[in-house]
């Protein structure tokens, strides 16, 4: 029912715009006022590292004149920047990878097998979401430590996969549940084990929600500090949100700069999340509905 | 209300029954059980011991290490027990801590909820271009905490582009020490954290919005009912639900702030500011200086305020969810 309800929205806006009217002035103003509010801290960012120190300095709010692309291309250039991007990148990417393979396994068995411990299980997974990372850092990082993880990116992804497991077995254990008995029962009179059943079926049927708590997990990873910063100590493993504070405090005086690294360290999450927009909302309705 | 215990009681029996039912020979079924236990062990075992080492396990050993004076090497031998916990009591900064987030905790609420509502119901209405709104809407959302902290804090310096903006469109009276100023530096933060989540508070709403049935609205239309009456009696009622997830997630994640607080602040202007939350208190007096042991025991104590808050919040307010989203607004 979830998969089903996530998809109509879809189907909905790909029809053709025609029929959609023209609503209230009113609506696009305020839609208007409340997107310039989102948006302007954003712009400013992105602009400020257009411009130079003493433009910033003596107009701080004021445009760019004339525009300055040394900035950018110095960060660019330079071979830290990139790091950072790498590290940041693997980090997202096995985290990503390690929450959906293990959730999606762990969901197949909570949605479509009986057994005695199960409802523990579920609620075992469901109190994960009453603790924070931040309860436990501390803790965290002694057992990272005693792993001889310590400025290792394992060290990060690790404990994100085990963080990240709740909100990811929550979505998708309606998604599973949805699947209807008739095809499990046919993939078995077909001869199909149970397993198989689960790479043949469960894996393509529930894609949808396999995308959306991927999204989530990548984003999460793309943007986490607290457990970065307990972790990674070393300036040669530090990911993007390390460098981007490490470097506004290396180069205070270079607000320029600062500005244009971190308005180049956000553009990945944004391209990420806008490619798959439609994708989050469809899974939070499924979501929402419980 | 409290017919909510019995259904669930009896899926659990249901489920029970079900699985010691199947009348298949003896010497089969326990292969089949045998080959069922495997596959079990096999796709839910990993995910059990990664969430059990690394999320179970230190919130234990947080516990356990609450009671010691340990600098973080080598055994904890320094048994202390609840001296920790008294200091924590005790420390007047801790009060100060507890006191920035109960403001933020309610102002977050108080704040970004009905805004949210209300741009949710305003952009639930058919306009041309709702996709891309909802892209940028949920942009601030997608940005990481150091990129806001970082760029909010360069536009509320004295010499920013806040001030800046304030001076030339001839407003410079009201310029001001928006970070440093111990009675402004909270309501910066707020307008900080609004900015941040509201995005997803009403994406969160609109996906409410979305899932209500659209007969209700086309027979409220059939009975005459004006927008305003049909919001108030219909779509309010029916988005009780989100609503309170929403507030469930807002609530945690108020008592959980550390990174805006920290990027911005910094781990000791953050007191003086009047900005520290538990867990920059935590991190300042934990890590940073070398108290493990002290770091845990408020490690436990954010827990357990967490624990307590979450658990009276879903025992009287989340509870009538159960009932089903159709019934739970009414009378």
């Amino acid at each position: 029912m979830t998969a089903i309800e996530t998809r109509t929205p879809l189907r909905r806006k790909r029809q053709p715009k025609e029929r959609q009217p023209w609503g209230s002035p009113a609506t696009y103003f305020v839609a208007f006022v409340f997107i310039s509010l989102c948006l302007g801290p954003v712009i400013y960012i992105i602009l400020g590292g257009f411009r130079d120190n003493s433009q910033i300095t003596n107009s701080p709010e004021g445009l760019p004149n004339p525009w300055n692309f040394d900035n950018y291309a110095e960060v660019l250039a330079s071979p830290t920047f990139w790091q950072q991007v790498g590290n940041s990148a693997i980090a997202a990417i096995a985290t990503t990878v390690g929450v959906v393979v293990l959730g999606l396994m762990a969901s197949f068995i909570l949605a479509r097998y009986n057994f005695a411990g199960r409802g523990a299980m579920y609620s075992l997974f469901a109190a994960g979401l009453m603790f924070p990372m931040t309860v436990a850092i501390t803790p965290l990082y002694i057992l990272v430590r005693d792993l001889g993880l310590m400025n290792s990116l394992g060290g990060v992804i690790l404990p994100q996969i085990a963080f990240g497991l709740p909100v990811t077995i929550i979505i998708l254990v309606p998604f599973l549940k949805a699947i209807p008995d008739e095809i499990e029962e046919a993939a078995a009179i077909d001869g199909t084990s149970r397993l198989g059943f689960f790479f043949r079926m469960v894996v393509p049927l529930s894609l949808p929600g396999v995308v959306t708590t991927g999204i989530l997990a990548f984003v999460a990873s793309w943007n986490s500090y607290l457990l970065p910063l307990f972790i990674l100590s070393d300036q040669a493993s530090y990911t993007l949100p390390l460098g981007v504070q490490a470097f506004a405090s290396q180069y205070s005086v270079d607000t320029a700069k600062v500005l244009a690294f971190t308005s180049l360290s956000m553009i990945p999450a944004l391209i990420f999340f806008t490619l798959f927009e439609r994708r989050i909302v469809g899974g939070l309705t499924g979501a929402v509905k419980g | 209300m409290t017919d909510a215990q019995p259904p669930r009681g009896t899926v659990t029996a249901g489920d029970g029954a079900r699985a010691a039912s199947p009348a298949a020979p003896r010497p089969r079924r326990r292969a089949t059980d045998w080959r069922k236990r495997l596959e079990i062990t096999l796709l839910a075992g990993p995910a059990i011991f990664v969430f059990v080492g690394f999320v179970i396990f230190p919130v234990v050993l947080a516990g356990y290490y609450g009671f010691f004076r340990w600098k973080g090497f080598g055994p904890a031998t320094d048994f202390v027990g609840f001296d920790n916990y008294k200091i924590i009591f005790q420390d007047s900064a801790f009060h100060d801590v507890l006191l920035h987030n109960g403001f933020i905790l309610v102002l977050s609420l108080v704040i970004q909820g009905p805004i949210a509502v209300v741009l949710a119901l305003l952009l639930n209405r058919s306009i041309r271009g709702r996709s891309l709104i909802r892209v940028l809407i949920f942009v601030p959302y997608i940005i990481s905490e150091v990129i806001v902290g970082i760029g909010w804090g360069l536009m509320l310096q004295t010499s920013g582009a806040v001030n800046g903006l304030l001076d030339s469109i001839g407003l410079g009276a009201l310029k001001a020490d928006w970070l440093s100023d111990p009675s402004i530096a909270i309501w910066s933060l707020m307008v900080i954290i609004s900015w941040k989540y509201i995005g997803f508070a009403v994406i969160l709403f609109l996906a409410g919005l979305q899932s209500i049935p659209s007969e209700l609205f086309e027979a409220a239309a059939i009975d005459g009912a004006s927008y305003w009456q049909t919001q108030r009696a219909i779509t309010l009622p029916l988005l009780g639900p989100t609503v309170r997830i929403w507030a469930f997630l807002s609530i945690i994640g108020s008592l959980q702030l550390f990174d805006l607080v920290f990027i911005i602040w910094g781990q000791y202007v953050a007191s003086t500011a009047g900005t520290s939350t538990m867990a920059t208190y935590m991190v300042a007096n934990g890590r940073t200086s070398g108290n493990f042991g002290y770091g845990s025991a408020v490690a436990v104590v954010m827990f357990l305020i967490s624990l307590v808050i979450a658990l009276i919040y879903q025992r009287f307010v989340l509870r009538r969810d159960t009932d089903g989203a159709l019934t739970s607004g009414k009378k």
